[in-house]
């Protein structure tokens, strides 16, 4: 006996195609698929799984990150479940890779128009937050009903004076659907909006995907006199590369709770560490792509 | 260092799975075999195959012994391997009517035509822990062996309580040919889900969420009083058709335990007649699995009210939450580290309080 390539028959693939397809001609909705068990859990990236399950040809070369590390446990299980099921080849380098699964981060390095980036999301949801039931947020999206969304957000900035929202921070795509962009950091919104490479969502067990195409705009919520921010790391470096302007992972270092940082995404904080030079590309480290509801 | 520690690597995978391994079999011990699981954790074994959707005792069994008896375990296995297996055809429909019985019992008439059979049950035994299966010999004792299954062999299956009911008017009649079943493995659903993707969600739901659930409606946060009108436990026919027979192919028998429960229903029917019948609420389950069918039938039953005033009357409530690997699998995703979200709560929380710090005149 053994399995079909990548894991899932034909027939299931199809199936995730065919949604696929669909959420990419309508950017930031959420298609229902038939989510298929796994021999990896529901919570530890059954949608990004399914979704590259669908994706993946023979010459394919994957990446997979977990909180934008390589050598995370989880990326690494993810990785040894295609390279035992598809046998198609793994690597580490951002550049390399013609399709990357990630969970919480987008790579540092901008990612070229043949490059995939699918997500494994917990949450596809943005609206859960102020609705619990599906088939209420079904309508708001239908109607494109956002205002509980931007009063939420208000009351968050009456309340402490801030939106505290940390990750998984809504966005409005193409103007019509909010988008929930998985539990990525704010850090790592504006990389969304107007990009090169498609980038895909997979929820398995909410059974939802969707998508964002290349140059699509895409804009995370916000007021003119609040707009939308990114976590600021201000006066912190890399401990290993020296970088300034990366994700930083906080990590505590002896007894007496001392802190350094390191970059989140270790495949560019290698890079980094060769070239100190190399650009990270996305060209909006200001607050660029911040949907202001007062102009609507 | 912590960072080695949350980041072992392809080695620390490979280790743990070893060291897994030498705990699931300690040294010296002998193993236990399938066949032993499959014929003395019977119930275990229904159970696993109810919740895996997958009705084969012998890979339930080993399920159970990989998973080293962690059940949720077991059926996601079984789950997972299910998800490989091709459809080669769907059965005509079953007729549970028909099953050759094990045990039947009514808790609506004392007598029912066809007899109720007690068959076997832990219902009316004292629970005390017996002793003597500390060391227990091999059986000998050859009269018990013939009575699995064979309670009615040859004799016409009875009626079902329900018919009575339903030739009285106390029950609405039941459709005739109704739309084909939806397959909530196939088909993407959306709420609200037709009644047939219901009951496959409910009868593949982890046991403790939906006793859980079923207790709440019945005990104070919904109103199913419910009657069993019948419980069954037997052995099924399932059938194939073949290209070129006229009449289906019996493959085999499965055994299962199917729940027909009846309650009060306030509502108004649809002609506007206010609480003149009942409504049934259905379980079935593969395997003998008499709690597990009880509360799905409640569950059913309360799922049917036009709006759901408690948690167990409301289909999203239940049917986003009843599914054991759904679930078991978020919760257990909290142990995957969680450091870049974290650092971004850290960031906001540390924003708050510095906002909360500055003092009222100085802030914008």
């Amino acid at each position: 006996m053994s399995y079909s390539f990548a894991f899932l028959d034909e027939q299931s693939k199809r199936c995730v195609r065919r949604a696929l397809l669909k959420a990419v001609a309508l950017p930031g909705y959420q298609v229902p698929f038939v989510s298929r068990e796994l021999p990896i859990s529901y919570g530890w990236g059954t949608g990004g799984i399914q979704t590259t399950c669908a994706l993946l040809g023979k010459s394919d070369v994957l990446k997979v990150i977990d909180q934008g590390a390589d050598d995370s446990v989880n990326a690494l299980n993810i990785k040894r479940f295609f390279a035992k099921t598809a046998g198609i080849r793994t690597t580490t380098l951002t550049a390399e890779a013609s399709i990357i699964q990630t969970r919480h981060r987008i790579p540092e390095e901008r990612l070229r128009a043949d490059q995939i980036l699918v997500f494994q999301v917990p949450y596809p949801e943005p609206l859960r937050r102020v609705e619990p039931r599906e088939t209420e947020t079904r309508r708001m999206h239908a109607e494109a009903d956002y205002g509980r969304m931007y009063v939420a957000l208000y009351e968050d900035i009456v309340r402490h004076g801030e939106i505290t929202l940390p990750w998984q921070y809504p966005a409005l795509v193409n103007g019509r659907y909010l988008l929930s962009p998985s539990p990525i950091p704010r850090f790592d919104n504006p990389k969304l909006h107007q990009a090169d490479c498609l980038f895909l969502f997979g929820a398995g067990r909410e059974k939802r995907v969707y998508a964002v195409p290349p140059h699509t705009d895409v804009h995370s919520l916000g007021f003119e006199d609040h707009p939308f921010r990114v976590e600021s790391f201000a006066g912190r470096r890399c401990s290993r590369c020296g970088s300034t302007d990366t994700y930083l992972d906080e990590v505590i270092v002896d007894a007496d709770g001392r802190r350094q940082h390191q970059c989140s995404d270790t495949a560019f904080c290698l890079r980094r560490r060769q070239d100190p030079a190399v650009p990270r590309g996305w060209g909006h480290d200001h607050p660029a792509g911040v949907a202001v509801e007062a102009r609507r | 260092m912590g960072y080695v520690a949350v980041r072992g690597g392809e080695d620390a995978i490979r280790h743990s799975e070893r060291l897994l391994e030498a705990f699931r079999r300690r040294e010296g011990h002998p193993g236990i075999q399938v066949a032993q699981i499959r014929e003395q954790m019977r119930l275990a074994v229904d159970r696993a195959m109810a919740e895996g959707s997958l009705y084969s005792p012998t890979l339930a069994a080993l399920a159970l012994k990989q998973a080293e008896g962690d059940m949720v375990e077991a059926a996601f296995l079984l789950r997972a391997y299910r998800s490989t297996l091709p459809r080669v055809q769907t059965t005509p429909t079953l007729r549970p009517a028909a099953m050759r019985l094990v045990r039947r019992i009514s808790a609506a008439f004392k007598d029912i035509p066809g007899g109720q059979i007690l068959g076997p049950t832990r219902d009316y035994t004292q629970r005390l822990l017996d002793f003597s299966l500390l060391d227990e010999e091999e059986r000998t004792d050859a009269s018990l062996s013939p009575m699995s299954g064979e309670a009615t062999n040859g004799a016409a299956p009875p009626e079902r309580v329900s018919t009575y009911l339903r030739r009285e008017g106390l029950l609405p009649d039941l459709p005739g040919d109704v739309e084909p079943p939806v397959d909530i493995t196939r088909d993407a659903v959306a709420f609200p889900m037709p009644r047939s993707a219901r009951l496959q969600a409910l009868a593949r739901g982890e046991e403790g969420a939906l006793l859980a659930l079923a207790y709440s409606s019945m005990r104070g946060f919904g109103n199913v009083h419910p009657t069993v009108a019948e419980l069954r436990v037997g052995y099924l026919a399932v059938q194939v058709t073949i290209p070129g027979l006229e009449t289906p192919v019996t493959i085999g028998e499965i055994l299962v335990t199917e729940v027909e429960l009846i309650s009060r229903w306030d509502a108004d029917d649809a002609e506007g007649n206010a609480g003149t019948q009942f409504r049934l609420g259905y379980g079935f389950a593969f395997g003998h699995n008499e709690r597990r069918t009880i509360c799905m039938a409640i569950l059913d039953r309360a799922m049917q009210a036009a709006a759901p005033h408690a948690p167990a009357e409301d289909q999203e409530f239940v049917i986003q939450h009843i599914d054991g690997i759904e679930a078991q699998g978020f919760t257990n995703h909290w142990k995957l580290p969680h450091y870049v979200d974290f650092q971004s709560e850290l960031d906001r929380l540390r924003a708050k309080r510095r906002a909360a710090a500055t003092p009222a005149e100085a802030k914008p």
